[in-house]
């Protein structure tokens, strides 16, 4: 199968509080009084939904938010403390019907057996239309919290020693998500016979234990909870460097990547799809998503004037790991093509105010695409692999007991 | 003076992975789908019940070294699940069991408060601790822990949990847009706990949920168990639901509160039950008997005897007599992954017993497990079973039950339409619910109000 996609490219939005600007709250649409109750996040799925989105994404964390790269930084001007983001996810599944949910889940502190069944519980409740979204952390804050390891600090990112740090965190993310997709696959799908006649209420021929052994866990399986309805929710991670992009070309569906310009996009989805072909992937659909954070208005100087407003009212210029686009929803879409003929098989816009942006997205970035012919229309399938033109995946297990 | 009428509470529980639970009959659904769940908590929720509850097992079972394969298997993760009903129901409390083994208490008070929030108010977690090398072989943790420390570290692990859902008193967040004061107080969700089993520190990330803390339940039965729960718990789910049993337990525990300077009215007494509702007592009666049948194929009870005798005993037939063979009384046991291996603790006196049982009654195997095993607690008409749930409340044997019926996801339909109209009718039980949060449905107070009540005292 070849990884070059179609004229239409695919849209996922990255929840995170009240929007990507840390002052983004203090924007009268922004609601931040609501960020604790399920109605704020239904309402953002549902807005989302409206727009024909592939998925939402929902940030998520060990530890209070941080302006800094390591440790707490104590502001009270900027929003603090989130809910748990699977369980949002959860919660808004049965409340919406098209839209793929990908929570975050830190893997560094926690359990792969929990985080599997709960994705995969999440795919029953919304009827196969979860992912999963895996983040590593090294924050010291955040291992004191679980007081079972300590993680290194990182110093000089570039070190020797923070290199080494940096690739066993990920090295431990792809045990983690080996571990997740093998807990999904220890069930076949038709594990459940119901058989009156011999009053087996399973076949325990198709239920496996997964037995994995790794430097840092050890999982015996199987999962308490049968196969999931897309036999594996995709899962993805976001990247920034050679490693992080090997962890993507290795082990996800989706990875997330930050170019500035087109040059850098086709950089990188060249370096990840030379590492997906040394692990032996290259025949499997790999998306590379271009993350980017967007203010949206019909007039760009509107645009440039927002940033500028959230920048003073935060006392300092925005900064971050992806491109900062400020424009119109033409523009925006222009900027999109571009990177998607540099290789990028679909972005995930990260609204600057979810107030004010999420609905820019929905109703002036999607119209546009879609007036281009390079959206969808209407929802095409009933579940996230399906949207992602990703097939529903053989159990291993099973293949291995026909061989 | 007339004792007032004592308040039924009632919750419903979701038919789980044991023998209990008639997956062969036609109408029994998926236990796996959201609908089933949808269903199930919509019935509770319209027969005005307290609360969903939902057990959790963390390794499937197994027997002589196989997965057991007769009874359900295989459940959705606890969590998720309550997450989601909390967007079909709008009053109905929603209780899990979660584990404090094979779990860490930042992520667990983390889920529980976000599920609080998510709920309005309606969360509640169930405290187990298990030991087990076989489960924890699906953790990092592994299975570690000695069976004599469960109680030090559930009873930790709770007070630290404790100590994260208070490090946000409730008042931190401002979310002034025109000062752009967010957090009142940046240290909001400070905590440090250092003690046997945890060592941590730093800054909870959930504000204040709406109950404070969710309900804590408690399921031990022990004597251990019991002070863990006077101490500790807002309502206990016990195994005692006959008139008697019930009487002698609910007598013990809330006799024990008084030490930890606690009322009676602090603690519920919920114990699990069962029922059969029929058009008639004889009907029920006759039903009741179909479904233990169901209950306890010849399979099933061959695999229940080996849990006494601890061998396999496949070559026996259900229909013939009991084996002449005595019990293995080795360490090594011939299940793993249930509760119920531990209840046989002299399995040579309770084999001598049923063979004379079977012997004096022309019992086959499959008769003696039906007989011997449990009778549905509530069998009849609505009428008798409303009366006798009643009688059982108000004669202090518990405070209400939690239900299980044995078929998924429908078992509560007659129930909900019948039973419950007439405790409403006797009025001792809620025709609507009176407040948004569990602790409303339960009458038990916000932590917040329990604090200043006895700094007041």
């Amino acid at each position: 199968m070849s990884s070059t996609p179609s004229s239409s490219l695919h849209l996922a939005v990255a929840l995170d509080g009240t929007g990507w600007h840390p002052a983004s709250w203090r924007e009268p649409v922004a609601r931040p009084r609501d960020l604790f109750t399920a109605a704020y996040w239904a309402d953002l799925a549902a807005e989302a939904e409206r727009g024909l989105l592939d998925f939402v994404t929902i940030e998520d964390g060990l530890g209070p938010q941080s302006s800094h790269f390591l440790d707490p930084d104590e502001r009270t001007d900027q929003v603090r403390g989130r809910l748990d983001a699977v369980l949002i996810a959860a919660r808004i599944a049965p409340l919406s019907r098209h839209i793929g949910l990908v929570p975050t889940t830190v893997v560094t502190h926690t359990e792969p057996f929990h985080i599997s069944k709960a994705i995969a519980t999440l795919d029953y409740v919304s009827t196969g239309r979860a992912g999963l979204r895996v983040q590593v952390t090294a924050r010291p804050n955040e291992s004191a919290h679980f007081g079972r390891r300590t993680v290194p600090r990182i110093d000089a990112y570039d070190s020797p020693a923070a290199q080494e740090v940096v690739t066993d965190l990920f090295d431990e993310a792809a045990d983690y998500v080996e571990v997740v997709r093998r807990l999904w696959d220890s069930w076949e799908d038709d594990a459940e016979i119901r058989d009156v006649a011999t009053g087996r209420f399973v076949d325990r021929d198709k239920l496996h234990h997964i037995e994995f052994q790794g430097r840092h866990f050890s999982v015996k399986g199987p999962s308490i909870t049968p196969r999931p309805p897309q036999g594996r929710p995709p899962v993805s991670a976001l990247a920034h460097d050679t490693v992080p992009y090997r962890l993507v070309a290795r082990a996800a569906d989706v990875g997330y990547v930050t170019p500035h310009d087109a040059d850098q996009a086709r950089a990188i989805v060249a370096e990840i799809r030379a590492e997906q072909k040394a692990a032996g992937r290259a025949d499997e659909l790999l998306h590379v998503f271009g993350d980017l954070v967007v203010f949206l208005d019909d007039d760009p100087a509107e645009a440039a004037a927002r940033s500028d407003r959230l920048d003073a009212l935060a006392g300092e210029p925005y900064t971050s790991d992806a491109r900062v686009f400020t424009g119109t929803p033409a523009q925006l879409a222009d900027l999109l093509g571009e990177w998607q003929a540099a290789g990028l098989t679909g972005f995930r816009l990260r609204p600057a105010v979810l107030g004010h942006d999420l609905p820019a997205i929905t109703r002036g970035l999607v119209p546009e695409l879609q007036r281009r012919s390079a959206f969808r229309r209407a929802y095409e399938a009933d579940t996230l692999r399906g949207l992602l033109g990703l097939p529903r995946p053989a159990n291993r297990y099973a293949a291995a007991a026909t061989a | 003076m007339t004792k007032p009428l004592k308040q039924i509470h009632l919750a419903a529980h979701f038919p789980g992975v044991n023998n209990t639970t008639v997956w062969s009959d036609p109408r029994a659904g998926s236990h796996i789908e959201f609908s089933s769940f949808a269903h199930f908590a919509r019935t509770a929720e319209r027969a005005r019940f307290d609360f969903l509850f939902l057990a959790e097992g963390l390794r499937l079972r197994e027997q002589g070294g196989k997965i057991y394969d007769l009874d359900v298997v295989g459940r959705p993760d606890t969590f998720t699940v309550l997450a989601a009903l909390a967007a079909v129901t709008e009053h109905l409390g929603l209780t899990g069991t979660i584990n404090s083994t094979f779990n860490e208490p930042y992520e667990v008070a983390r889920q529980f408060a976000s599920l609080d929030h998510l709920s309005g108010g309606r969360s509640a977690w169930n405290v187990v601790t298990s030991w087990d090398a076989f489960t924890g072989e699906n953790f990092r943790r592994g299975g570690f822990l000695p069976q004599e420390e469960r109680y030090s570290r559930a009873k930790e692990f709770l007070a630290t949990a404790n100590e994260l859902f208070d490090s946000w008193r409730g008042d931190e967040i401002l979310a002034d847009q025109e000062t752009g004061t967010f957090l009142r107080d940046a240290k909001a969700g400070a905590f440090v706990h250092t003690g046997q089993h945890f060592d941590i520190h730093g800054q909870f990330n959930v504000p204040r949920s709406p109950q404070g803390r969710p309900v804590i339940f408690q399921a031990g039965d022990s004597d251990e168990g019991r002070e863990f729960a006077a101490s500790s718990a807002d309502a206990i789910f016990s195994r005692y639901a006959t008139l008697k049993e019930g009487q002698a337990f609910y007598t013990d525990v809330k006799s024990r509160l008084a030490t930890y300077g606690r009322r009676p009215d602090q603690l519920l007494i919920l114990p699990a039950a069962t029922f059969t509702l029929a058009d008639t007592d004889a009907e029920a009666e006759e039903l009741a008997k179909v479904v233990r049948r169901q209950q306890v194929s010849g399979a099933t009870a061959i695999k229940h005897l080996e849990l006494v005798w601890n061998r396999d005993l496949s070559s026996y037939d259900p229909d013939g007599p009991l084996p002449d063979i005595d019990p293995d009384v080795s360490d090594r046991h011939i299940s793993q992954g249930r509760a119920q291996v531990r209840m046989y603790r002299d399995p040579l006196a309770t084999a001598r017993e049923w063979r004379e049982l079977a012997a004096a009654n022309n019992w086959s195997i499959r008769d003696l497990v039906i007989e011997t095993g449990n009778r549905q607690n509530f069998i009849g008409s609505a009428e008798t079973i409303a009366r006798t749930i009643n009688e059982y409340v108000q004669a202090d044997a518990s405070d209400g039950f939690i239900l299980v019926p044995h078929i998924t996801p429908t078992g509560f339909d007659a129930f909900a339409d019948k039973v419950v109209p007439l405790l409403q009718e006797r009025g001792v039980f809620r025709a609507e619910y009176e407040g948004p949060t569990l602790r409303h449905h339960l009458g038990l107070a916000h932590p917040d109000d329990v604090r200043d009540e006895r700094a007041a005292s």
